[in-house]
C-alpha cells in the first residue's frame, strides 16, 4: 500500500474546498492559493515520477481500499508506465492552464464590444479546475474499473460547468451537447462494467484480476463494443465527433486545453488499456474497422480543420486529425505504434496546449476567434507570433519537435505491423502519411492569414506577450523542443507496459529494427 | 342474494364513475367520489357476509376512514380555489396543463 | 564496379568523435540569438558570422582527419545518443561524400554570411535574419551528416523550416508569405515520399541506418518491386526538395526572399539536398539501368529543358537565376541516375554549382542594393562601369556556368554530358541541347544588365557595393574558375568519393577529353546561344517593356504554365473538397445528431399536449385503463 496517489488525488481536492470557503471578492487569493496548489501537485507527481521503476511491476504505487464490499467494489489505485505519464501531463498542464486562464473567469470583451459575463464567480471556476484535476489524476490511475468509470462520469461535471458558465457567446449549447454525448458513451459503458462484473463472475471489478477472465468471443464483442463506443465519443472518432468542435470552441482557452490535451485521452487511453487487454479477441476481429475509422478521421478531420474561419474551431479539428493517428496506433498492434500512440498522447497535450492558449491570447487580444479578423499581427506583436509559430509546426509534426517522434512511430509501426497481414494496415499507414501535406496546408494557412501580410487597422495597438503568457508559453515550448531531440525518458517509461499490453493481447509483433540500434 | 347487492353496487358505481366524468360542480364530482367508494364498500361487505368471514368488513372500515380523511383534504383544497378563482369548476383549475 | 567501403563504428575521438560541433555551434547561435532577442541587434550578425565560420573550421578539422586515414577507413560512424530507445539512433556518418557536402555548406554559407552583413545592413531584423541563416546551416549539416534516414529526415524538413521562414523574412509582403507557404507546401508532396520511402526501408531491411542497410545490401543484392518503390519515392522526396519536375513551382516564388538566401539556399545547398538524396541511397537506384534510376535521369532531363527554358523569359533577373538553377540541379539528377559512373560528376557539378551559382545570386543582389531593389533587368543596362567588381565577378560565374573552356562549370557539365551521351544517349543529347539553352538566357542576363544602353529608373543611383560585400563575390568566383578543373583533372573527385558511393569499373572510368564529339558540339551549340543572345539584347536595344511575344514565350514566362497546372489540379479540386468537407460535417455529421435531438425534442413537444389539465380527462384515461386492463385480464382468463 501506497500512500502516493491517495495524495495525489487528496491535495487538489482539499485545494477546491479552500478555494471555494474563500470569502466573496477575494478572487486574487484564490487565484494564487489554486496556482500553488498545482504546482504542490506538479512536484508531488514529480516525486512520484521519478521513484517509478521502469523494469518494475506493471502496477506500481497501488493502494487498494474497500469500498462497496458487496459488490467487491474497491477503491483500487496504481500506476503503469503510460497512466504515469498521462498523470504527469495532467499535473504539468494544470499550473499552466491556471496561469492562462488568470482572467478567462473575469469576463471576456466579444468582438462586438459586448462583454459576456460568467456565470458563476471567478473562485469556482478555480475550485473547478483542481476538482478536474483530481479526478484527471484518478481516472488515470484507477485501477478499479468501477471506479474508473465514476471518474470517467465524474469529470463530465467540472467540465460542464466551466465550458457552460464561462464560455463564449453559445456556451449553453457546447456544453449540453458535450455533456449529452459523454453521457451517452458513459452509459453504454456502464452495461459492459455492469455486464463484465457479472459474466466474469469474479466478485471484483478490479482490472488485473480481469484480464483474461472473459474467454467467450461473443461476449467479449459485445463488451467491446460498449466500451469502444464511450471511449470513441471521449477521444473522439469519426463520425461521432462533432462535439469536439463546438465544446472546444466555446470554452475558455485554458478549459479548452484541458478539454482536448487531458480529458479526451481518456478515451485513447482506455482503448489501450480496457478494450484491448480486457477483450483481446474482440478487439482484434473489430481491428480494420477501427483502423479505417481512424484514418477517416485523419484526413477528414484535416481537410475539415482547412475550411475552418474560426481559429479555436481549427485548432480542434486539427486534435480529431492527431486523435486518429492515436487510435490508428492502438490498434495496429505493434510495440513501436502502440508506444508511439501513448508518446503522442502526451506529445498532442503539449502541442495543442501550446496552440490552444497561443491562439487564445491572440483572440483576447481582439475578442474573435475568427480568422479574418486578424492579420499582419507578426508585425506588432513578434514574441506571440513567433509561439504561435512553433506550436502551429508542433500541429503539423515538425520533425525536431515532440510530435513528430509521435506521429512518425505511430505510422512507421502501423507500417510495419505484422499482426494482421501487413497489406491492409500498411495502405493504412500510406494514406495517414498524406496528412503530412494537409497538416502543412491548415496551419501554414492559419498562420499566413493572421501573422503575415500587411498589418490590420484592428491589430495595430496589440500589446505583444506579456510576462506572465511567456511563462504560460515558454515551459510547452521548452517540452516541445526537448521531447522533439530526446524523447527517451518518456519511452523508456512507456515501452515495457506496451509490452505487457501486446502479451495480454497475445499479439506477437515484436519491436521491429532491433538490430538497428547497434548503431 | 350476493349477485343483487353486486348488481346495486356496480351501478352505484357507474353512476358515481359518470358523475365525475360529466358534472363540472367540483362538490358534485367528489361527492361522485365518495359514491364510486362507498360502491366499493357495499361489494366489500356483500363478499363478507357470503365467505363469511370479517375481512371484507374490515376493509370497509378502513376505507370509509380514508375517504373521511380524504374528504377534509379534498374540501380544504376545493374551499381555497373557490376563494382564489372564484369558482368551483373543476374545468377553471387547469394551471397543471403542459 | 566497385562497391562502396564498409562503414565502421568510430570509436576514437578526435575532430571526427567531435564532429557534432560542427552542426551545434550553428543551433547555438540561432538559439542565442532567437531567445535573447533584441538584446543581441547590436552584435547579433556579428555572432552569426562567428558561428558559421567555427562550424567550418570545425568541418576543415574533420575533413584533414578523414584524408589522413587509409581510403578503406574514410566511412566513419559516430554514434551521438539513443533517439527512439530499440529503434533509431542519432549519429553521423562522417565520410568522403558528407564531408564534401559539409565544406561546401560551411564554406560557401559562411561566405554568404559574410555577405548579409553588408547586404541586410539596413533591415531592423537583420539579427532575426541571422538566427535564421543559422538554423537552416545546422539543419543543412544534420541532413548530410545523419548516419541514417530519420536523422536525415529531421534535417530536411528543418532546411524546409529555415527556408519557409527566410523566404517569408518579408512577410509583411503577402506575396512572401504565400511564397513561403507554398515552398513548405509543395516541399511537404515530396517529404510524404521521402516517409513512405522511409516505411518501406525500415519493412524491408528492418533498419533505417546507412551502415546497416549497406551490410545487408551487401549480403544480399536487393531486387523486386520494393527497390523499384523505394527508389521512386525517393525520387518524389528529391524532386519536392531540389524543385525538379514535377515539383518545381515553388523555387521560382521562393526568389521573393532576400538574394543572399537565394544563394544559399534556394542555389548553393538546399535545393540540392535531392541529389545528396539519390547519391546516398544509391544503392536503391542500382542497377543504373532499373526503372528508378532512369526516372532519376528523365526527371533531370525533363527538369534541365524546362528550368532553361523558363530562364529564357524571365526579366526578373533572380527569377532568371532560379530558372538556371532548376536547370543546373537537373544536370546533376541526370548525372546521378548514371550511377556511380555520374555520381562525381553530379556532386562535382554540385559544389562548382555552388560557387558559381552563389556567386551570381550574390552579384544579383549586389546589383539590386545598387539598384534600389529593382529586379527588373529590363531597367539595368551598362551597369559594367558602374559596379566594376561585380561586373568581373558575374561574369566569370557566368562563364563558369555556360561552361567556358578550362573554368569549372566546362569540366563538371562536360562530364555529365558526355557520360550522358556515353549511358543514356536520348537523354544526353537533349543535355547538350540545355547547354545550348543556357549559353542563350545566361548571356541574355549578362547583356541586358551590364551593357547596353542605361534604361534605369529616374533614381537610379548605382554604386559599387561595400567590401564587406565584394570580398565573398571574389573569393567564390575563385572557386568557379579552379575548383571544376582540380575536382574532375585526373578523376580526383571520383576517387576521393569512391568509399563513400562507389567507383565505376576501371573499364568505365572516364578520362577527360577535351575533343570528343558531345563536348564540340556543346562548345558549338553554346556559341551559338550567346551569339544569338548578342543580336537580340546586346546589340539591339532592349525594349523596357516586354513585348507580347510569342506562345512560347508565354509559355515560359508562366513558367510552363506549371502553376497553373497545379491550380486546376490541385488548389481547386481541394478547395471544393474542403467546402464540401465543411458543408458536410455541419450538414451531413453534426447536422445528423442535431436532427437526433430536435426530433427528440419535437417529439416530446408534441406529446406533451396530452396533458390538457382538465382533470376529466384524466378520469376518463384512468377508466379506459382500468376497463383495458379488466379486459385484458380477462381474456387471460386468470380472473
Amino acid at each position: 500500500m501506497s500512500p502516493w496517489l491517495p495524495i495525489l488525488m487528496a491535495v487538489p481536492v482539499l485545494g477546491a474546498i479552500v478555494v471555494a470557503l474563500l470569502p466573496k471578492g477575494s478572487d486574487k487569493l484564490a487565484k494564487q492559493v489554486t496556482l500553488l496548489v498545482s504546482l504542490v501537485v506538479l512536484v508531488l507527481t514529480l516525486v512520484v515520477a521519478v521513484q517509478f521503476k521502469t523494469g518494475g511491476p506493471r502496477f506500481q504505487f497501488q493502494a487498494v481500499y474497500d469500498w462497496i464490499p458487496s459488490f467487491g467494489v474497491k477503491f483500487g489505485v496504481g500506476v503503469d508506465g503510460i497512466a504515469l505519464v498521462l498523470i504527469a501531463l495532467s499535473a504539468v498542464l494544470v499550473p499552466i492552464v491556471i496561469l492562462a486562464s488568470w482572467h478567462d473567469a473575469d469576463g471576456t470583451q466579444s468582438a462586438d464590444g459586448t462583454l459576456i459575463t460568467p456565470k458563476r464567480s471567478v473562485k469556482t471556476y478555480f475550485s473547478l479546475l483542481l476538482v478536474l484535476e483530481a479526478m484527471m489524476i484518478g481516472v488515470f490511475a484507477a485501477t478499479d474499473i468501477f471506479l474508473f468509470y465514476v471518474f470517467f462520469e465524474a469529470m463530465l461535471i467540472p467540465m460542464y460547468f466551466m465550458i457552460g458558465s464561462y464560455g463564449g457567446a453559445q456556451r449553453s449549447y457546447a456544453a449540453v451537447k458535450f455533456l449529452l454525448y459523454s453521457l451517452f458513451g458513459g452509459l453504454l459503458m456502464l452495461v459492459a462494467v455492469i455486464a463484465l462484473y457479472v459474466v466474469a463472475g469474479k466478485n471484483t471489478f478490479m482490472f488485473p484480476e480481469l484480464v483474461g477472465a472473459i474467454q467467450d468471443p461473443a461476449t467479449q464483442k459485445w463488451l467491446f463494443a460498449g466500451f469502444f463506443i464511450a471511449f470513441a465519443i471521449k477521444a473522439p472518432l469519426w463520425p461521432v465527433h462533432t462535439w469536439l468542435p463546438d465544446a472546444a470552441a466555446q470554452a475558455p482557452a485554458g478549459a479548452a486545453v484541458l478539454l482536448v490535451g487531458v480529458l479526451d485521452k481518456v478515451g485513447t487511453f482506455g482503448m489501450l488499456r480496457f478494450c484491448l487487454e480486457l477483450f483481446p479477441d474482440a478487439a482484434k476481429a473489430f481491428t480494420m474497422p477501427i483502423v479505417v475509422l481512424a484514418v477517416i478521421s485523419i484526413i477528414y478531420g484535416a481537410i475539415v480543420a482547412i475550411g475552418q474561419t474560426d481559429m479555436k474551431r481549427l485548432i480542434a479539428y486539427t486534435s480529431i486529425s492527431h486523435f486518429g493517428f492515436i487510435v490508428m496506433g492502438v490498434f495496429a498492434m505493434s510495440q513501436v505504434s502502440q508506444s508511439g500512440a501513448a508518446l503522442y498522447m502526451v506529445n498532442h497535450g503539449f502541442a495543442t496546449g501550446a496552440l490552444f492558449l497561443a491562439a487564445g491570447f491572440l483572440i483576447a487580444r481582439r475578442g474573435s476567434p475568427h480568422i479574418a479578423d486578424y492579420g499582419g499581427v507578426q508585425k506588432v506583436t513578434p514574441l506571440l507570433a513567433g509561439f504561435f509559430l512553433i506550436a502551429g509546426l508542433a500541429g503539423l509534426s515538425l520533425p525536431g519537435l515532440s510530435s513528430f517522434v509521435s506521429e512518425f512511430m505511430v505510422m512507421i509501426g502501423t507500417y510495419t505491423s505484422t499482426a494482421f497481414g501487413s497489406g491492409a494496415l500498411a495502405v493504412a499507414a500510406i494514406v495517414s502519411a498524406l496528412a503530412v501535406i494537409l497538416a502543412a496546408v491548415y496551419i501554414l494557412w492559419m498562420v499566413q492569414r493572421t501573422m503575415n501580410g500587411p498589418t490590420a487597422e484592428s491589430v495595430k495597438a496589440f500589446k505583444d506577450l506579456n510576462v506572465r503568457e511567456i511563462v504560460v508559453l515558454a515551459p510547452l515550448v521548452a517540452l516541445i523542443i526537448g521531447f522533439g531531440f530526446f524523447p527517451k525518458p518518456l519511452l523508456d517509461v512507456i515501452n515495457p507496459t506496451v509490452t505487457q499490453t501486446l502479451v495480454n493481447v497475445k499479439v506477437d509483433n515484436p519491436a521491429i529494427a532491433e538490430k538497428g540500434a547497434g548503431q | 342474494m350476493t349477485t343483487h347487492y353486486l348488481v346495486l353496487s356496480g351501478l352505484l358505481f357507474a353512476i358515481g364513475a359518470m358523475g365525475v366524468l360529466i358534472r363540472r360542480n367540483a362538490i358534485v364530482v367528489f361527492m361522485c367520489v365518495e359514491l364510486m367508494l362507498n360502491a366499493c364498500n357495499l361489494a366489500f361487505v356483500a363478499f363478507a357476509r357470503q365467505n363469511g368471514n370479517l375481512e371484507g368488513q374490515i376493509i370497509a372500515f378502513f376505507v370509509m376512514v380514508v375517504a373521511a380523511a380524504e374528504v377534509v383534504v379534498g374540501l380544504a383544497i376545493i374551499v381555497t380555489i373557490f376563494r382564489t378563482r372564484r369558482s368551483a369548476s373543476v374545468d377553471d383549475a387547469n394551471l397543471l396543463k403542459y | 564496379m566497385e562497391s562502396p567501403a564498409e562503414i565502421v563504428q568510430h570509436t576514437a575521438g578526435g575532430m571526427i568523435g567531435a564532429s557534432w560541433l560542427m552542426i551545434a555551434f550553428p543551433l547555438l547561435g540561432a538559439a542565442i540569438l532567437l531567445i535573447l532577442g533584441r538584446m543581441t541587434n547590436r552584435w547579433g550578425h556579428l555572432l552569426g558570422v562567428a558561428m558559421s565560420l567555427a562550424s567550418f573550421v570545425v568541418a576543415v578539422l574533420t575533413f584533414l582527419e578523414l584524408i589522413g586515414l587509409p581510403a578503406d577507413q574514410r566511412r566513419q560512424a559516430v554514434r551521438l545518443y539513443e533517439f527512439i530507445p530499440g529503434m533509431v539512433d542519432m549519429g553521423l556518418l562522417i565520410d568522403p561524400l558528407s564531408i564534401s557536402f559539409a565544406l561546401l555548406i560551411t564554406g560557401v554559407g559562411s561566405l554568404i554570411h559574410i555577405y548579409s552583413i553588408g547586404y541586410m545592413a539596413h533591415d531592423p531584423e537583420r539579427r532575426r535574419f541571422f538566427s535564421y541563416l543559422n538554423l537552416f546551416v545546422a539543419a543543412m549539416l544534420l541532413l548530410v551528416l545523419a548516419h541514417n534516414y530519420v536523422g536525415l529526415f529531421i534535417g530536411w524538413e528543418g532546411v524546409g523550416l529555415a527556408s519557409y521562414l527566410l523566404i517569408g523574412f518579408w512577410q509583411f509582403k503577402p506575396s512572401a508569405a504565400v511564397a513561403a507557404k507554398k515552398a513548405f507546401i509543395v516541399n511537404r508532396v515530396g517529404d510524404f515520399g521521402l516517409l513512405v520511402g522511409m516505411f518501406i526501408i525500415l519493412a524491408t531491411f528492418h533498419t533505417l541506418t546507412f551502415s546497416d542497410l549497406g551490410a545487408q545490401i551487401a549480403k544480399s543484392p536487393p531486387s523486386g518491386g520494393a527497390i523499384t518503390a523505394i527508389g521512386l519515392l525517393l525520387l518524389l522526396g528529391a524532386c519536392g526538395k531540389s524543385a525538379q519536375l514535377p515539383l518545381q513551382s515553388w523555387l521560382l516564388d521562393a526568389m521573393e526572399g532576400p538574394t543572399p538566401v537565394s544563394a544559399l539556399i534556394h542555389a548553393a545547398t538546399m535545393v540540392t539536398a535531392g541529389v545528396y538524396l539519390v547519391v546516398r541511397s544509391g544503392a536503391f537506384f542500382f542497377p543504373p539501368d532499373s526503372a528508378q534510376a532512369l526516372a532519376v535521369s528523365i526527371v533531370g532531363a525533363a527538369t534541365l529543358l524546362a528550368g532553361a527554358i523558363i530562364g529564357c523569359a524571365k526579366d526578373d533577373i533572380k527569377k532568371g537565376l532560379a530558372g538556371s538553377t532548376m536547370s543546373q540541379i537537373g544536370y546533376m539528377m541526370l548525372g546521378a541516375g548514371l550511377g556511380p559512373v555520374g555520381y562525381a560528376f553530379a556532386i562535382g557539378h554540385l559544389i562548382t554549382h555552388g560557387f558559381f551559382k552563389a556567386d551570381m545570386f550574390l552579384g544579383a543582389g549586389s546589383v539590386m542594393h545598387a539598384m534600389n531593389d529593382e529586379v527588373d533587368m529590363r531597367k539595368y543596362g551598362g551597369l559594367r562601369k558602374f559596379m566594376p567588381l561585380t561586373f568581373v565577378t558575374f561574369f566569370v560565374g557566368y562563364l563558369a556556368i555556360i561552361g567556358f573552356p578550362l573554368l569549372s562549370g566546362y569540366f563538371t557539365k562536360d562530364g555529365i554530358i558526355e557520360t550522358a551521351v556515353h549511358h543514356q544517349p536520348i537523354l544526353g543529347w537533349l543535355a547538350v541541347l540545355g547547354a545550348g539553352i543556357t549559353g542563350f538566357y545566361m548571356s541574355r542576363m549578362v547583356f541586358m544588365t551590364f551593357f547596353g544602353e542605361k534604361r534605369w529608373e529616374k533614381d537610379a543611383h548605382p554604386h559599387e557595393s561595400p567590401a564587406v560585400m565584394t570580398w565573398p563575390l571574389i573569393l567564390l568566383s575563385i572557386g568557379a574558375v579552379f575548383l571544376g578543373g582540380y575536382l574532375i583533372l585526373s578523376n580526383r573527385l571520383m576517387d576521393f568519393l569512391a568509399p563513400a558511393v562507389g567507383a565505376p569499373p576501371l573499364s568505365e572510368r572516364p578520362e577527360f577529353d577535351p575533343f570528343s564529339t558531345a563536348g564540340l558540339a556543346t562548345l558549338a551549340l553554346v556559341a551559338v546561344g550567346a551569339g544569338f543572345a548578342w543580336v537580340r539584347y546586346g546589340r539591339a536595344e532592349v525594349p523596357a517593356v516586354a513585348p507580347r511575344g510569342s506562345f512560347l514565350t508565354t509559355f515560359a514566362r508562366r513558367d510552363l504554365f506549371g502553376d497553373a497546372l497545379n491550380e486546376s489540379l490541385f488548389m481547386r479540386p481541394g478547395q471544393w473538397l474542403t467546402r464540401f468537407a465543411v458543408y458536410f460535417d455541419n450538414r451531413g455529421v453534426d447536422g445528423l445528431v442535431n436532427g437526433l435531438a430536435a426530433g427528440i425534442g419535437g417529439t416530446s413537444g408534441r406529446l406533451r399536449r396530452i396533458q390538457t389539465g382538465f382533470a376529466r380527462t384524466y378520469a376518463l384515461s384512468i377508466l379506459f385503463g382500468a376497463a383495458l386492463l379488466a379486459g385484458a385480464l380477462l381474456l387471460v382468463g386468470n380472473i
